[in-house]
C-alpha cells in the first residue's frame, strides 16, 4: 500500500487535533507517514501512534523552523520525490496553504485547498468535498497530475484511533539559500485563553459591535458550553478582542456544530466564515438583521439580558 | 523603489455568484465586478511607499475585457501604469497557470526582477489564498505574506505576520514578495484629480505570446485538478426566532437542550 504523507501540526511536541483527523483520513487513502518538522518529536510520538503512524519522518533543522514556510515546502518535495505517495495532506491553515502552494508549484502537482472531505477516488486518487462561495455551493474535484495535494479543513473527519508503529526516521534535509530568504526573527506566542481553539471548537459563541465593547456576557456564556469564542471585524477594529478571533473572510473559517452569534449583524464577510456551521444561534435586538435569514433559533432581544439568563439556564441544566 | 501589485478583479461579493453549467469553472459573465477588496490594500500600501521615497508602481492583472475596471480604480488610486494580461486561452486556468502567467508579466512589467512584488491576502472570489505564495516560488524571490504591519528600511523588509499560534516578525532583503492584509492601511478613495489623471496613464495589454507562455500550459485543459461536480446547498430551512419578553435566554437553553448541546 502506498504511503500518503500527513504534515503534523503541533507546537513543541503537542499536538493539534487537526493532525488526528488528517491521519484518520490517511487511512483511506493508504498507510500513514507523519512528517514532523521542529522540537518535540518525544512529546508528540504517542499521539502520532494513536491516530495510526505508521511512519513519521523528522526533520530538526533550524534551517527549516527558523524561516517562513518555504524550507518545509522543499522538505515535503523532497519526500515526495523519495517516497512517491499516494498523496500529501496538509492542514489547512494559512502557512500549511503555502506549504501546499509551494509544494505543488515543485512538484507539478495538483493543488485542492479547504477540503471538508477526502475519500479514494473510483479510479484512484483522490476525491475531494469543498465548500464554496460562502457556503452556497458544495464541489467535488480530483486531481489529474502529478502527486495529490490536498489541504484539510479542521473538524473534516472524526478521529478515530488505530495503533500505528510510529517508527521515526530522522531525513537529511538540505534547504536551498532561496528558500531561507524569509527569516522569522521573534515570535510572541499567543496568550492562552484556557477556552478550545477556535478552529477546532465544536461550539463558537461570537460577539460583534452590538457588545458595546463589554465580551463578558459573550465569554460568559461561551465558558458555560465550553465553547471557543470568535468576534467580527467590527469588535476586532474596535480594539476589543484580538484579530486572532476574528471570524469571517479575513479572519478565520469556523465550521462547529453550534455556531452563536450575539450582536453580528451578519454582513456577507461575516457570513463567509460561519455558514456551513451546522447549527446557528443569532441574539441582536434588530429584527432586520441579516444574520436571522441563516439561524435555526434567534432570539430578538439585548444580548446583555438574553445571554446572562441563557447561562444561569444552561449551567443549572449542567447540574 | 519600483513596485509592482498584483490585483484581480472579482465578482461584487453582494451578488449570486454561480458556476458555469457547461465547463464547471466559476461564472464570471454577467455578474458587476470590481477590484478585489482585499487587493486595494496592496495597492494602498504600493502607493504610501513610493510616496515616502521615490520609484512608481505598476498594476498588473489578467482577465478578461472588463479587469479592465479593476486597473482603473487601482490608477485612480494613484498607480502610475498597468498592465492588462488577457487572452482568450487563460479562461478556466487554476491557480497553478495563473500564477505561471502572473510571474512572466511581473518580470517583463519590471524588466527583470522587480525590487518589490505586493499582493492582497487573498482574492475575494477563490479565497484559496495561494497565488502570492506559488508566485515567490516561481520568481524565485523571498516569501514575507500576510503582513499586518511592513516597513521597508533601505534593502531590508521587515513584516508582523499574526499567525494561529503566534504573532511573528519576519524579515527579508528585497528583492521580495509581500502580501498584505486588511489589518495594515486604510485604502485612500480616488480623488477626483486622480480620476480625472488615470485618463491618461498607460494601460499595456499582453497576450500569452507576449509573455513567451505556451497557450497549452493555462486553461481548463491544463488545469491538474478537475471539478467533477457541484451542488447548490438547499437555502437553510427558516430558522425558529423569537422575540424577547423576559425569557429570551430560558428559551434559547431550551432550544440547546432540545438539540443535545447541553
Ligand atoms: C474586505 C473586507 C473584509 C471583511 N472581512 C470581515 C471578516 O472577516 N469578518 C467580519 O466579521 N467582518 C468582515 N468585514 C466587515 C463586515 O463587512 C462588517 O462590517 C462587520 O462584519 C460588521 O460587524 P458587526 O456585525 O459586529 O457590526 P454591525 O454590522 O454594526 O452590527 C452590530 C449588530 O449588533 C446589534 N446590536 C447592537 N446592540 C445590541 C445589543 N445590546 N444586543 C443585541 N444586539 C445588538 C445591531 O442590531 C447590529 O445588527 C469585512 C469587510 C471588508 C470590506
Amino acid at each position: 500500500m502506498s504511503e500518503v504523507l500527513v504534515l503534523v501540526d503541533h507546537a513543541n511536541g503537542t499536538v493539534r487535533k487537526t493532525t488526528a483527523e488528517l491521519l484518520t483520513i490517511a487511512r483511506r487513502l493508504g498507510e500513514p507517514s507523519a512528517v514532523f518538522v521542529g522540537d518535540g518529536f518525544d512529546a508528540a510520538k504517542e499521539t502520532l501512534a494513536k491516530f495510526g503512524a505508521e511512519k513519521v519522518y523528522r526533520v530538526e533543522s533550524a534551517d527549516v523552523t527558523d524561516y517562513l514556510v518555504a524550507p518545509q515546502a522543499e522538505v515535503l518535495a523532497q519526500l515526495v520525490a523519495d517516497k512517491s505517495p499516494a498523496a500529501v495532506l496538509i492542514p489547512s491553515n494559512s502557512a500549511g496553504k503555502e506549504i501546499a502552494a509551494r509544494l505543488a508549484v515543485k512538484t507539478d502537482s495538483g493543488l485542492i485547498t479547504d477540503a471538508v472531505d477526502v475519500q479514494a477516488g473510483e479510479g484512484g486518487g483522490v476525491s475531494t468535498t469543498q465548500s464554496v462561495f460562502a457556503g452556497s455551493y458544495t464541489v467535488k474535484a480530483s486531481v489529474t497530475k502529478g502527486t495529490p495535494i490536498v489541504t484539510v479543513k479542521p473538524n473534516s473527519a472524526a478521529p478515530e484511533e488505530a495503533a500505528g508503529a510510529a517508527a521515526d526516521e530522522v531525513v537529511d534535509v538540505t534547504i536551498s539559500d532561496a528558500a531561507k530568504g524569509a527569516k522569522i526573527t521573534e515570535s510572541k506566542a499567543k496568550e492562552a485563553s484556557g477556552r478550545p481553539e477556535l478552529t477546532e471548537a465544536a461550539i463558537v459563541v461570537s460577539g460583534g459591535r452590538g457588545t458595546g465593547g463589554d465580551f463578558g456576557p459573550v465569554e460568559a456564556f461561551a465558558d458555560s458550553l465550553g465553547a471557543a469564542v470568535g468576534a467580527s471585524r467590527a469588535a476586532v477594529d474596535a480594539g476589543w478582542y484580538p484579530h486572532t478571533s476574528q471570524v469571517g473572510q479575513t479572519g478565520k473559517q469556523v465550521s462547529p456544530q453550534l455556531y452563536v452569534a450575539a450582536g453580528i449583524s451578519g454582513a456577507i464577510q461575516h457570513r463567509a466564515g460561519m455558514q456551513t456551521s451546522k447549527t446557528i444561534i443569532a441574539v441582536n435586538k434588530d429584527e432586520e438583521a441579516p444574520i436571522f435569514e441563516l439561524v435555526d433559533f434567534g432570539v430578538v432581544g439585548d444580548l446583555f439580558q438574553v445571554l446572562p439568563q441563557a447561562t444561569e439556564a444552561v449551567k443549572a441544566a449542567k447540574g | 523603489m519600483n513596485i509592482v501589485v498584483c490585483v484581480k478583479y472579482v465578482p461584487d461579493a453582494q451578488s449570486d455568484r454561480t458556476f458555469n453549467e457547461s465547463d464547471n469553472t466559476t461564472d464570471r459573465v454577467g455578474v458587476d465586478g470590481l477590484l478585489s477588496e482585499l487587493d486595494e490594500y496592496a495597492v494602498e500600501e504600493a502607493l504610501k511607499l513610493v510616496e515616502a521615497g521615490e520609484g512608481e508602481v505598476t498594476v498588473v492583472t489578467i482577465g478578461p475585457d472588463e479587469a479592465a475596471d479593476a486597473l482603473k480604480k487601482a490608477l485612480q488610486m494613484g498607480a502610475d501604469k498597468a498592465v492588462h494580461v488577457k487572452d482568450d486561452a487563460i479562461h478556466g486556468s487554476d491557480a497553478i497557470a495563473t500564477s505561471l502567467v502572473l510571474a512572466e508579466a511581473v518580470k517583463k512589467a519590471a524588466g527583470g526582477t522587480p525590487e518589490l512584488v505586493l499582493t492582497g491576502m487573498a482574492s475575494t472570489d477563490g479565497t484559496m489564498s495561494v497565488v502570492p505564495a506559488m508566485l515567490a516560488e516561481r520568481l524565485g524571490l523571498p516569501q514575507v505574506t500576510f503582513a499586518s504591519e511592513l516597513t521597508v528600511d533601505g534593502q531590508q523588509v521587515t513584516i508582523r505576520r499574526d499567525g494561529d499560534a503566534a504573532s511573528e516578525t519576519i524579515v527579508a532583503t528585497l528583492p521580495a514578495l509581500v502580501s498584505v492584509t486588511d489589518q495594515i492601511n486604510e485604502p485612500r478613495y480616488p480623488s477626483f484629480k486622480g480620476i480625472m489623471a488615470a485618463k491618461k496613464k498607460p494601460v499595456e495589454e499582453w497576450s500569452l505570446a507576449d509573455l513567451g507562455v505556451d497557450a497549452s500550459q493555462v486553461g481548463l485543459d491544463a488545469a491538474w485538478t478537475k471539478v467533477e461536480s457541484f451542488t447548490k446547498r438547499p437555502p437553510r430551512e427558516q430558522g425558529q426566532i423569537v422575540t424577547d419578553e423576559g425569557d429570551g435566554g430560558t428559551k434559547l437553553a431550551e432550544f440547546l437542550t432540545a438539540q443535545k448541546f447541553v
